[in-house]
């Protein structure tokens, strides 16, 4: 979990983003990624997982312990990784989804937790090292506050994630609303 | 004149800070105004600087154009989801507000309210791409119409010397493609790195759309210098600043930490692409006119008398 690396005392910060450096190399992520890629199967099956409440309990209880494991994943609902090399950006204190802030150190190590490194720095570092660096030029829209503690594998093959980033320069608008992708949640 | 103006017309811009008080005073603010008035273009009025409550950033601002100044009003993603953002950018607009700059905000962990909720609902690139939706489209975040719209220029900052370096220009190039017009960068004490960032900018394209304005502050005091390395998250004092503090006498420090300040204005003057500067000066507000005036910049064109009296009525 993604806990065990809590020093002691320090378990109430837990509570908060800590940075995680991810357990999985990048480029296993973009492979495994072309694995579970949106199509008709998956689709169906995650329709079908929001239909039974347990089941899709069942499922992204896996999901979660699968992803907290390799990523620190915090279960925003709508992931961030495949465009950031497979880094999960939530892990930031501040929760950045377009890139660090300006409080990291010389040494690259995060502003509010100086024993660990920037998830940035490591994003950038894996991006590019998996030639995916374009990736980070992406603009990330607001996080949907309400897809938290979701399935982002349903939502993702539901088609809800979409819009998640825009390319810099296309004028495409802020919103994801917009586009009729207001994600509906599930009721649990 | 204003930032605006100076911009438009591509005059070498300053900007100045001004930290408001813990407590309900408005001289305090008044006070620091009266000290820059003339010789900038626009002064920041912080957002609760350091995750330290402060009066609001809002009510500097007023406060500061009420003593003619034009404010910059920082506004951070520490403690305000979008719904509050997006109303206090609202009101800025109302109150005639000139500028904006949008900013992450420090951590609570490190304030004088270390158990308070950090928010970060949007990030500041977010932010941006809100606040210029706002202004030029007419929609907030949950595409809900405004009626009126605000007018205020967009601001952003960066810091050139944090890791992943490689990323810096990029990160700024982000902001400006969601809205940025202007952006202020972190303290500047090296010069060469600085050049450098710059540079990637004008590849990127970035410093056709965006004013850049490059940080600078003296440091007067060893004390100071230990502070900014290692109180300071983002800061980056090289070590020939230190070797040159250090080897002057005690009582020479302050003289020598202001002459680097006035050599680093004309250095960064120097580089393309630069369209001012951003003087912060750690309570010494006083002295901001002598570094301005060592470094061939000089006095700013009055505020035309027509916006003075404009902001008597909002404030
Ligand atoms: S679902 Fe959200 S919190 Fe989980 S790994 Fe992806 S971006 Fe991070």
């Amino acid at each position: 979990m993604a806990t065990d690396d809590v020093e002691p005392g320090m378990a109430a910060h837990d509570a908060w983003p800590r940075p995680f450096r991810p357990r999985l190399g990048a480029r296993l992520g973009y492979v495994l990624h072309a694995g579970l890629a949106a199509n008709q199967v998956y689709a169906r099956l995650a329709a079908w997982l929001e239909r039974r409440p347990r089941a899709y309990r069942a499922f992204t209880a896996a999901e979660r312990v699968t992803k907290q494991e390799l990523f620190g994943c915090r279960m925003c609902g709508q992931c961030a990784l495949p465009a950031t090399g497979y880094t999960c950006p939530m892990t930031c204190p501040k929760q950045l989804r377009n890139g660090p802030c300006g409080g990291v150190s010389p040494t690259g190590t995060c502003e509010v937790h100086p024993e660990l490194t920037c998830v940035w720095v490591v994003a950038v570092e894996r991006a590019e090292a998996a030639g995916h660096g374009a990736d980070l030029d992406l603009l990330q829209r607001p996080v949907d506050q309400r897809l938290r503690d979701q399935s982002s594998w349903v939502n993702y093959w539901q088609g809800r994630d979409e819009d998640l980033w825009t390319a810099a320069g296309d004028e495409r608008p802020l919103l994801r609303r917009d586009l009729g992708l207001a994600p509906t949640g599930v009721t649990r | 004149m204003s930032l605006r103006e100076a911009f438009a017309a591509g005059r070498f811009a300053v900007t100045a800070e001004i930290g408001p008080p813990r407590g309900a005073d408005p001289d305090a603010i008044t006070r620091k105004a009266e000290l820059l008035r003339g010789w900038v273009d626009a002064a920041n009025v912080t957002d609760n600087q350091g995750a330290h409550v402060r009066m609001s950033s809002f009510a500097g601002s007023l406060l500061a154009m009420r003593a003619g100044v034009e404010p910059v009003m920082q506004l951070t993603c520490r403690d305000r989801n979008r719904i509050a953002l997006q109303s206090d950018l609202l009101s800025a607009g109302a109150l005639g507000i000139p500028n904006v700059l949008l900013l992450s905000g420090d951590h609570p962990r490190f304030g004088d309210h270390p158990d308070a909720a950090p928010v970060f609902d949007l990030d500041s690139t977010q932010l941006v791409w809100t606040a210029r939706t706002l202004r030029d489209q007419g929609f907030l975040v949950s595409g809900r119409e405004v009626g009126t719209r605000p007018g205020w220029l967009v601001g952003a900052v960066e810091n050139p010397f944090a890791p992943p370096r490689s990323f810096r220009a990029r990160r700024l190039a982000k902001k400006v493609a969601a809205g940025a017009e202007f952006c202020q960068t972190q303290y500047v004490f090296d010069v060469e790195v600085f050049a450098s960032w710059m540079a990637r900018l004008r590849d990127l394209g970035v410093t056709e759309r965006c004013k850049v304005l490059a940080g600078v502050g003296p440091i007067r005091s060893l004390r100071v210098m230990e502070f900014l390395r290692t109180g300071v998250p983002g800061i980056h004092v090289p070590d020939e600043v230190e070797r040159r503090l250090r080897g002057v006498p005690g009582d020479r420090v302050a003289d020598e930490g202001v002459t680097m300040c006035v050599e680093t204005i004309q250095r960064v003057a120097a580089i393309p692409g630069v369209a001012g500067v951003h003087v912060m000066a750690f309570g010494y507000e006083r002295g901001v006119p002598e570094i301005l005036e060592r470094a061939g910049v000089g006095r700013r064109p009055a505020l035309s008398s027509s916006r003075s009296e404009g902001l008597g009525h909002a404030g």
